[in-house]
């Protein structure tokens, strides 16, 4: 095991610092955008295990969070599990499904394997939409005899807001040493050049794999904690590829392939998509504005906030790795 | 029961020529610039609105079928200035968003103005009646307008010196440029009749189906699984997709649940991808 450095300390500072805020003012409100922001940050961070690191594009990641969501919310409903074993079980579920998956579509590459994810997204919501022992297109509500174990309603939520940060964390911690790690430099090669690190002795089929199940282990986590707050599951929110789509805007406007990255893009994203919805001016053409704001990073920082800040401040990089 | 099967399949023959239609135009752009156009979408649901006003201003919308065209073309060729010409050999990931950009913010632009609300284009062209099947005119215009406009493309990418170079950078680009051929000014009129094509389609779709500003999406995915079945990067291979995709959307709800029919088609797509990549008939433009 590597020692952390101060790239890693000052990310999980700052993340327990945010996710202290609600906990000290005991503010409601706080509570439920802090919890928005760091499952953007747990969402990103995932992500960037396989398109930052591996350089391949999922569009449909979010089918790990839907799929965590049902598997968690069906065995908490049906089975009476508590949500500790379900979140766990949810994950490494996803993991499976994830690692399963990736051994026939990540032979394909760049927009093949994008098309490839975006179809496994909508194939599976499209079943899950026709599976009526998961309540088909209507979803599950979970009965609210499911949060009595927890104290009520109220301590279950503040349960659900414990575990996502504990998640959060456990996500960047582990993108960290990943990164760190041979495993990690593995990944980097193959985003440089897959057949050069064929070449030299990679079994690149095998780290894919496991990246992409690593990658999927937490969304699942992540849904299976958002739903059992919620209360309810229905298959157009948990497979919605616009989700998708935002898990990648973070990743690219932070600065993909690198810890602190996905971080920045999640809070630069909670904050400026809180801006444009309650702004008088912006609140109905938010999307347009995003829209507006991607191109512009695309084509002027391609390497995100952290890219851009490195360039300008080359001291700045052993913060920002 | 002979008649039920046969109305399924002429109407699916029918539609799948204007799936294809739409999806021709995402392929002919992933051929000739390996651009996957997440704006596909977006410009169907344009083209289905620019229908609507068309038709609002009591005329035929498919008598406006050439101005949707070159309204496409000149959208598309600004589309490709502003939005991809300073990444056009930047890694896959950049074009991918960038046109996803496109597409929020027309789809952001186009929330704003039309809503969510469902539009519909009432338009009668009667019935056409085979043997003891009765037909809308409105499927059968579209059919034959796609077949025209797919005709069409075929003589200008195969027996005029434009679109020969169109395929000459789509084989190579580099060589293509050392022959003396504008890449920029081909790479330009690419995406302008790919999203022509999408624009056309849209419109199209629109005298058949109700549709709201989000429609484009599901055209947009259906276009995929099309280019995928005929060969990424093959024009004319999306027209056979387009057929398959058309023939088993209807005829497949006479045997399965509706709501299934979506995982099927998903399921051909990844199917498709995995084992045969090249699609059904393989190869390039």
């Amino acid at each position: 095991m590597k020692k952390p450095t101060i790239s890693l300390i000052w990310i999980v500072v700052a993340v327990l610092a945010i996710g202290l805020i609600p906990v000290v003012t005991k503010s409601v409100t706080l509570r439920e955008t802090v919890f928005i922001m760091l499952m953007y940050i747990a969402l990103a961070s995932s992500l960037n295990i396989l398109l930052g690191y591996t350089g391949y594009v999922s569009f449909g990641h979010i089918v790990f969070y839907g799929i965590g969501g049902y598997v968690a919310i069906s065995l908490i409903e049906y089975y009476g599990f508590s949500i500790i074993p379900a979140m766990i079980l949810a994950g490494i579920f996803s993991a499976i499904i994830a690692y399963a998956l990736g051994q026939a579509i990540l032979k394909l590459r760049g927009a093949y394997f994008a098309i490839a994810t975006i179809g496994v997204n909508e194939a599976i919501k499209a079943l899950v939409e026709n599976l009526e022992p998961i309540g088909g297109a209507e979803g599950i509500y979970l009965h609210i005899d499911a949060y009595k174990p927890y104290g009520g309603p109220e301590n279950a939520i503040w349960l659900s807001y414990y575990l996502m940060l504990a998640v959060t964390l456990a996500v960047i911690i582990v993108s960290w040493y990943v990164k760190k790690s041979k495993f990690g430099l593995g990944l980097l090669a193959i985003r440089e050049d897959e057949d050069a690190a064929i070449s030299l002795g990679v079994n690149t089929r095998s780290y894919k794999s496991l990246a992409y199940a690593l990658s999927a282990f937490f969304p699942g986590m992540v849904g299976a904690v958002f739903f059992f707050k919620n209360g309810n599951i229905e298959p157009g929110v948990a497979f919605h590829l616009t989700k998708s789509v935002e898990m990648i805007f973070m990743v690219m406007l932070g600065g993909f392939g690198t810890v602190a990255g996905p971080f920045i893009g999640a809070v630069a994203y909670e904050r400026i998509r809180g801006y444009l919805l309650v702004s008088e001016v912006f609140k109905n053409l938010h999307i347009a504005i995003s829209g507006v704001i991607l191109l512009l990073i695309v084509l002027f920082m391609p390497r995100g906030i952290v890219g851009f800040l490195c360039g300008r401040f080359p001291k700045l990089r052993r913060y920002l790795e | 029961m002979i008649d039920i099967w046969m109305d399924c399949l002429i109407s699916g023959i029918l539609l799948g020529l204007v799936y294809g239609l739409a999806a021709i135009g995402l392929n002919l752009i992933f051929g000739v610039m390996r651009v996957i156009n997440l704006s596909h979408g977006a410009f169907i649901a344009l083209g289905m609105f620019t229908a609507y006003y068309i038709f609002a201003y009591g005329l035929n919308p498919y008598l406006g079928v050439p101005a949707i065209f070159g309204l496409g073309l000149i959208l598309g060729m600004i589309t490709y200035f502003v939005a991809l010409h300073r990444i056009i050999d930047a890694p896959e990931l950049s074009t991918l968003l960038s046109t996803f950009s496109v597409s929020l913010f027309i789809i952001g632009l186009g929330t704003f103005v039309w809503t969510t609300i469902p539009y519909a284009i009432d338009v009668n062209l009667g019935t056409v009646v085979i043997g003891n099947v009765t037909i809308l005119g409105t499927k059968v215009a579209t059919g034959v307008i796609s077949v025209t406009l797919t005709a069409l493309l075929y003589v200008f990418l195969y027996r005029t010196k434009l679109g020969k170079a169109v395929r000459a950078v789509s084989m190579n680009r580099t060589a293509a440029e050392l022959m003396g051929i504008n890449a920029t000014k081909i790479l330009a009129l690419s995406f302008g009749i790919g999203v022509a094509l999408a624009m056309t389609a849209g419109a199209l779709i629109a005298t058949i189906f109700p549709f709201t500003i989000l429609s484009g999406g599901v055209y947009e995915l259906k276009s995929f699984v099309i280019c995928v079945l005929g060969g990424l990067g093959n024009p004319l291979g999306a027209l056979v997709g387009g057929l398959v995709l058309g023939i088993v959307e209807n005829v497949a709800t006479m045997v399965i649940a509706t709501g299934l029919v979506p995982f099927i088609e998903f399921a051909i797509l990844v199917a498709v991808l995995v084992l045969k990549p090249k699609g059904i008939l393989g190869g390039e433009v």
